[in-house]
């Protein structure tokens, strides 16, 4: 990839960054914040790749540390984010009753 | 596998970018967050899928063992998680990916011979990844309890942090000139030193800004490690979310009224201590359950205030169903809440539609606070410094010029607190002092299972 290709992406990229999250309320701050930690575990690819080319055992065993560490932010990033925002649910729209909360609420109860 | 061509690889990764654009997007508000959410996590299972068909790699059994037991650490860990201790784990995966990233940048550099341009965003990647790994531990530990939440600053710290800056710069720049890998290992360690010195001063109600930030730190680094591989994904996932991140820092930072500098390097300059750990022996007006009981039952307004403690005690349900009883006497009853409450911002709202407290009756600080003048009960449950009149009137205290909730405007103040131990900030409250002020001593959700008995009988 040449320099100014990559300079105009990270550019392009930052202001897409400011952009999206410029509005946000501050109920959303927590899993806002959660979710863009669950998009930095994107490095697993980068781990990924190390680790498909590593040659001698102890720098594969340093990369394959590189993945554990990679998907745990990747996959319970994106997994406590859905939990918090499960919470929200139905909670903006006022057609939701209580008699459609409670399964849920005995759902929630059976996975602890 | 070489199944799928160049073009393909990076018309993928390019759907893979735009579904984490569509999530942060879609996280920015509420109807559409957890939609959000799911394209970014199909997104990196997208990519994650082309990267394996579109290269040779050596090791594949190994690294899908990898891949399955971070889940297996991962995924039980965040489905099982009391949202109370939620910002610890946010915290921990964020570090682990800055660890991540670190370790990445480190193989390249053992295992090629980079040019001299691809070994400076090596040492920037194992740098900031190396930072975002120790000071998200410490975060972790603060809120967590293991180490105190008060700034941990040692005589001359501001040396030793000069010391190890310059000792970072010259390992950098050896490493840049020389590409020797030996450097590499080194880096390592004064990263982590680094990053501990970094947020050891931190005062525990500014842990949240700093795990935003350093969140912001993981994603450059993650940008960066995409420049080493010549990877545009990494490089585009990674720029966006310290874009994002640098933002809602900064948001985040103006909600709860400080500046980022100044929760940064704050403890540096002193003033910061205006702080005690010191139990007061003033003397306070305590009150029995079934004295609050009878305050509530017969009042015409109250607002609760809910706060760290509630969650703690597992006091949601409870306060849920004590704002139904009230309800049903004919009481109004309004919950205030802080954009701090808890432990950041919009934990609280989280943890009330846990317990399923309607979202109308959930109000922000600048709703609730006209309202207080007209009220005649304020119910502060597990609260501390979000009450704290010393945000106001004590320019010394760590917690000046952070917005509060004006309880003191109300008819009378009932504090649910479990000791006479500050809070978080460590800051002595003189509200509790306050003639119009009451206490009910004991674990909250105790004291409101009796509040609420108490209520029911009267």
């Amino acid at each position: 990839m040449d320099a100014v290709t990559l300079l105009t992406v990270v550019v392009l990229s930052v202001f897409v960054g400011f952009e999206v999250v410029s509005k946000v309320t501050s109920i959303l701050h927590t899993p806002l914040l959660s979710g863009a930690n669950a998009i930095h575990g994107i490095v697993l690819i980068g781990a990924i790749i190390v680790a498909g080319q590593a040659s001698d055992p102890w720098l594969l065993t340093v990369a394959l540390i590189a993945v554990v560490l990679a998907t745990a932010n990747l996959v319970g990033g994106f997994v406590v984010t859905d939990r918090m925002l499960e919470m929200f649910r139905g909670r903006k729209a006022p057609a939701t009753t209580t008699a459609e909360r409670q399964p849920e609420t005995a759902a929630k109860g059976d996975t602890k | 596998m070489n199944l799928l061509s160049p073009e393909w690889t990076a018309l993928l990764y390019l759907v893979a970018a735009i579904c984490f654009i569509l999530a942060l997007k879609g996280l920015s508000s509420p109807r559409s967050a957890r939609r959000g959410n799911l394209i970014g996590a199909a997104g990196a299972l997208l990519a994650v899928l082309t990267l394996f068909f579109s290269m040779k790699m050596e090791n594949i059994p190994l690294i899908l063992a990898a891949i399955a037991l971070g889940s297996l650490i991962a995924v039980p860990v965040a489905r099982r998680v009391h949202m109370t201790a939620m910002p610890q784990l946010v915290g921990a995966f964020n570090g682990v990916g800055g660890g991540a990233a670190a370790l990445v940048a480190f193989l390249e550099l053992e295992e090629h011979s980079a040019s001299p341009w691809i070994r400076v965003a090596i040492v920037f990647t194992m740098l900031v990844g190396a930072i975002s790994f120790s000071g998200s531990a410490v975060t972790v530990a603060k809120l967590q309890g293991i180490i105190s939440g008060r700034p941990l600053i040692f005589p001359g710290m501001r040396w030793v942090m000069v010391l190890v800056l310059a000792a970072a710069a010259a390992i950098a720049v050896l490493l840049v000139t020389t590409g020797d890998g030996m450097w590499g290992g080194i880096l390592l360690a004064v990263g982590l030193v680094a990053g501990l010195l970094l947020v050891f001063p931190v005062g525990g109600a500014d842990v949240p800004i700093v795990i935003s930030l350093l969140n912001a730190f993981t994603g450059l680094a993650v940008a960066a490690s995409g420049v080493v591989l010549g990877n545009v994904l990494l490089v585009v996932a990674g720029t966006l979310v310290g874009a994002s991140g640098t933002i809602l820092t900064r948001v985040m930072a103006q909600a709860m009224g400080r500046s980022v500098v100044g929760t940064m390097f704050g403890a540096f300059r002193g003033g910061s201590t205006a702080g005690s750990t010191a139990i007061s022996d003033r003397p306070v007006k305590s009150m029995t359950a079934q004295d609050v009981g009878v305050l509530l039952a017969y009042a015409q307004k109250v607002v609760i205030v809910p706060g760290y403690g509630l969650a703690v005690a597992q006091g949601q349900h409870t306060i849920a169903e004590l704002a139904q009883v009230l309800e049903a006497r004919g009481v109004e009853v309004i919950f205030g809440i802080h954009p701090v409450a808890g432990r950041m911002p919009g934990h609280m709202n989280v943890l009330l539609a846990e317990a399923n407290v309607p979202y109308e009756s959930l109000k922000e600080m600048s709703e609730v606070n006209p309202e207080f003048k007209t009220t005649d009960v304020v119910l502060v449950v597990g609260a501390n410094d979000v009450v704290n009149p010393a945000a106001k009137t004590t320019p010394g205290s760590p917690i000046y010029g952070m917005p509060i909730l004006e309880v003191g405007d109300a008819g009378q103040i009932v504090f649910l607190k479990r000791s006479m131990r500050p809070g978080f900030a460590g800051i002595e409250n003189e509200l509790l002092f306050d003639p119009k002020t009451s206490l009910l001593f004991g674990d909250a959700k105790d004291s409101l299972t009796q509040v609420l008995t108490a209520v029911k009988e009267s």
